[in-house]
Formats: structure tokens, sequence, C-alpha cells
């Protein structure tokens, strides 16, 4: 019995580490392809750039969401990279179809020119300057051209540029925050019909996510944190359903969904930055003893010992992050690629770009299928590993 | 472009996300897990009492079964006592009534005896006046006559000098 216990409590950590490497590794391939295409697209956009600053402005611009370009004969040329990175990144403004993006409110705060905010209509997608600042390459950036400026000969004011603090509602922002309301709608009207219910059985929407509930208490907090679990069930409860219901709208490509929140960098650094910040204020005396100086290891040993482990405390939560990052935007470039061929093939013939759509298709509702099952575990291992890390900055010492 | 870390949308996640972390930690994450948790106390509770109940009612059909157990004991004893009571008691009445009918026996006995040595003593007595009155009249009819009496008289005076003599 002993052995079975000690072989399950080495062979755990060691299946996760193994998942974690894999996880990482396939994310650094991931990377590798999108940087890829990243400069594949870029470099041909400014070839565009150069070509037709000429031609008619409206229709002559590449737009970054359709990814669609138009040669010096204004024939449009159907650009992947473009396409799966404009829809994959974040922009400021939404594109909904064709050449018709929703304007969002640019916010920006300047420490010398103060707050200013205005549409984002008045870019032009990113053609114009406005209020003194434009867009480059998709980032906000300072100039001091005349409003209405093209963007492409104005300026940029850098020294400016670096005082500048960009609160846009950004796509992301704004998926992230429909997010946040259909949160806050589902389960305060679950916390409603429990309230209303008491302790009798659940109904309709309160029987699907009570399970879940459930889930995150006993097989996430409980078995990780153990008995003080309590006091870390509304963090691991939201980042589950925040996590779950962010991946889950990406994978609706209609508007308001279909944003890559849960796959923007900058949304799981916050998220594991929470954790991150959680485990360094609940580390108790014992937690620190083990990073700073485990005990029972000879002083030498310690002078490599303790700085590996002070660097685990800070690739935890990088980890966290890359991973639910890497994983969500990989299904997302992955369903787009797929999409894409059916245009690149279409592009080469008519026919062919129906007879490869059939496939496109399947291979995108299989892809779909996977990523709804990937919303679910990534959701699941981003809160299971936080609920882990906030389970070792607690634990107590064992007394042998 | 995709590694970006932009600053506005850190800012939006970090006030929306810690937003909805209190909001729904006051307003749905509490009231939903004290729900859950005591649903489960009173699932608990109802089990355990049920528990208890079945147990009860173990412990009260051991106990009845004792009871019954007891009462088949007690009524036996009863019975037994009752048969004895019985028994002794309609000995005694029989030894009683024995006594009784023997006293009346002896005492009819005794009273046989003495009406029989009454009536000996009567029919005694009647004989001997019978007898008596018998020999009156025998003697009357005999000595009816003078001559008879003369002879008479004579055979006495005849004994009663034989005699003499």
């Amino acid at each position: 019995m002993r052995g079975v216990a000690l072989r399950k409590t080495v062979m755990k950590p060691l299946i996760r580490a193994t998942s974690l490497l894999f996880s990482v590794l396939f994310a650094g391939v991931s990377f590798a392809q999108h940087e890829g295409h990243d400069h594949a697209a870029s470099d041909t956009t400014h070839v565009h750039e150069v070509v037709i600053p000429t031609a008619d402005v409206h229709d002559g611009h590449p737009n970054e969401a359709t990814g669609e370009a138009h040669d010096a004969h204004g024939v449009a040329k159907f650009n992947p990279g473009e396409m799966i990175m404009g829809h994959v990144g974040d922009e400021h403004g939404w594109h909904l179809w064709g050449h018709t993006s929703l304007p969002l409110p640019i916010l920006v705060y300047n420490t010398q020119r103060g707050f200013s905010a205005f549409s984002s209509a008045h870019f032009d997608h990113g053609h114009k300057t406005h209020g003194g600042y434009m867009l480059h390459e998709g980032k906000l950036v300072a100039t001091d051209a005349a409003d209405g400026t093209d963007a492409h000969h104005a300026t940029e004011n850098e020294a400016l540029t670096k005082a500048t603090w960009d609160l846009s509602i950004t796509k992301n922002v704004l998926a992230m925050l429909v997010s946040v309301v259909l949160m806050l709608m589902i389960f305060l009207s679950v916390a409603a019909a429990y309230k209303k219910r008491g302790t009798s059985a659940p109904k309709g929407l309160q029987s699907f996510i009570e399970p879940i509930i459930l889930f995150v208490r006993d097989d996430v907090a409980k078995a990780n944190i153990g008995p003080k679990y309590e006091r870390f069930m509304p963090f691991l409860l939201t980042v589950f359903f925040f996590i779950l219901i962010n991946n889950l709208m990406g994978l609706i490509p209609i508007f308001p969904f279909g944003a890559n929140v849960s796959g923007s960098i900058s949304v799981t650094f916050t998220l594991a930055a929470i954790t991150f910040v959680l485990t360094l204020i609940n580390g108790n005396r014992h937690y620190w003893g083990h990073i700073l100086a485990m005990p029972g290891v000879p002083k030498p040993v310690l002078l490599i010992l303790t700085p590996v482990e002070i660097l685990g405390v800070f690739l935890r939560p990088a980890i966290l992050m890359i991973r639910l990052f890497a994983n969500i935007t990989a299904g997302h470039i992955i369903v787009l690629s797929f999409f894409s061929l059916i245009f690149i093939f279409g592009e080469i013939n008519a026919g062919l770009g129906w007879g490869v759509s059939i496939f496109s298709l399947v291979f995108t509702i299989f892809m779909s299928m996977m990523e709804l099952l990937v919303a679910f575990i990534q959701a699941f291992v981003f809160t299971f590993l936080s609920a882990m890390y906030l389970g070792s900055a607690i634990e107590e010492p064992h007394h042998h | 472009m995709l590694i970006q870390f932009s600053f506005g949308l850190i800012f939006w996640m970090t006030v929306s996300f810690l937003a909805v972390l209190f909001i729904l930690k006051k307003f749905a994450w509490k009231p939903i897990l004290g729900v859950l948790s005591e649903r489960e106390r009173t699932i608990e509770d109802a089990l355990s009492e049920a528990k208890k109940a079945r147990e009860e009612i173990a412990a009260m059909n051991a106990r009845n079964e004792d009871l019954m157990r007891q009462a088949r004991e007690e009524r036996e004893v009863l019975l037994k006592e009752a048969r004895d009571i019985r028994d002794k008691e309609i000995g005694e009445a029989k030894a009683k009534a024995k006594a009784e009918a023997e006293a009346l026996l002896s005492r009819a006995r005794v009273d046989i005896q003495n009406e029989k040595n009454a009536a000996i003593t009567e029919m005694k007595n009647q004989v001997a006046e019978l007898s008596i009155l018998v020999a009156e009249q025998v003697l009357r009819e005999k000595l009816a006559d003078n001559a008879a009496q003369q002879s008479l008289v004579d055979k006495v005076m005849n004994e009663a000098e034989l005699r003499k003599s």
C-alpha cells in the first residue's frame, strides 16, 4: 500500500511536468510559425504601401482584417497571414464583414498632452492621423501631423509616443467586457436561483453550472489546497469561468464573439500575474523557507538550488501565461488556416476553391470540436495549476 | 504583433477582472457555495438521520422481540402457576370433600347405630309388653270360669307344695 501511494505521489508531478514540457515545446513551435507568418505578412504590406499611394484610398488599402490587399491593377489578392493575424490579434476597431468595421473608442492618456478620447473611425483603418495620434502597424503612436494627414506620410514623434498610454477600448477589450457582462448575467442569475430555490435540487442553467462549480471545488481547490481551500474559491471559480467563457466565445465567429481574448498574451499575463501576486501574498514561512533555503540540503548545493527555486517562482506564472496564450491562439490560427485554404485555392480556380471548401469545412468542424475540448481543458489546467501553486504557498510543514 | 503586451488591454483586464471577481465573490460565489455546502450538510444529516432511524427501528425490533419473549416466558410462568394453584386447590377441595364425606359418613354411622340401639330397645320393650299382653289375654281366657281358677290354684298350690317339700 505504501509503495503504491509513494508511486502515486511521485508519478503525478512527473506526469504534470511532462505535459508542461510538451505544452511549452508545442507553444514554441506555434510561436515560430507565427513569427514566420508575421514577417511575411508585414513584408507584403510594405510592398503594397509603396505601390498604392496614388490609388483610391478606400479601396486600395490593405485591410488587416480581411487580409485583402489590392495590387496595382486593383485586383484583390488574398493574404492569409494578414487575415489570420488580423483576426487573432488586437485592433482599434472591430472588423465585421467585407470593408465594414465597427469603430471603437480611442482613449489615450499622454503625460504631456493629457487625456483624449475619440472614435477609431477618425483613423480610417490606420490611414489618417487624428488628435495628434495615428496607428502604426496597429499600434497607437503620437505624431505632430495635423488631423486627417495621410498616416503613411506622417512622422512619429517618438518622445511623445513614450509618454502615451493607450487605454483604448480595442477589439479584445470590448470582447472581454462582453464576456464580463455575460459572466455577471449568468452567475448572478444562477445565484438568484440558488437564493430562491435554497437547498432543493438545481434546475435549468443552475444544474448546468453546478457540476462545474463542484468540480472546481472538489477536484481543483480541495485536492490541491487542502482544508483552507475556501479562501481561494472565489478566485479559482472566477478564473475558471473567465477563461472558459472567453475560450468558448472565441470559437463563435460572429460579432461580438470571435475575438481572441484568452489567446491574448496581455490577458493571460494579467491572469497569471494575479495568481503570482496571490501566491506571494499568501506564501507562509514554510513556503519561503523552502525556496530560499531548502531544509536538509547542504550549504554549497543551496548556492545552486536557491537561484533555481527563485527562478521557479517567476517561471511558474510565466508558464501559466504562455500555455493558455499559445493553446488558444494556436487553435484560432489552425481554424483560420483551414478557412484560408478555401480562398487560396479559390484564387487559383473557383472550382478548386469550392472543392477544397468541403475538406476545409470538415477540418474546421473537427478542429472546432477539438477547440471545444481545449477550451475546457485549458480553463481547467490554468485553474488547477493556480490552485496547486496557491496550495504549495499555504502548505503547512508536515510533521513526520 | 502576436506577442505584444498592450498596456490598455492589461489595464482593462485587471480592472474588469478584479471587478468581476469582487462582484461575483459577494453576490454569486458566496451564496452559491453557501447553498451547496448547506445542501450537502442537509443531505448528510438526512442520511445520518435515516441511518439512526434504521438503527432505532432495529433496536426497537430487538426490544420488541425481547419483550415478546419476556411476555411469553411470563405467560408460561403464570400459566404454570395457575395450573399449580388449580391443581393444589382441586387437591385441597378433594381432600376437604373427602374429609367432610368421611365425617358425614361416620356421623351417619353413629346415628344409625344409635337409632338401631333405640329401635332394638323399643322393640324389646314392645315385645315385653306384647308378651305381657298375650300372657294376660291367655290367662284371662284360661281362667274365665271358677273351676278352671280352682284347678289352677290347686295346681299352683300343688306345685308350691311340691317345692316346699
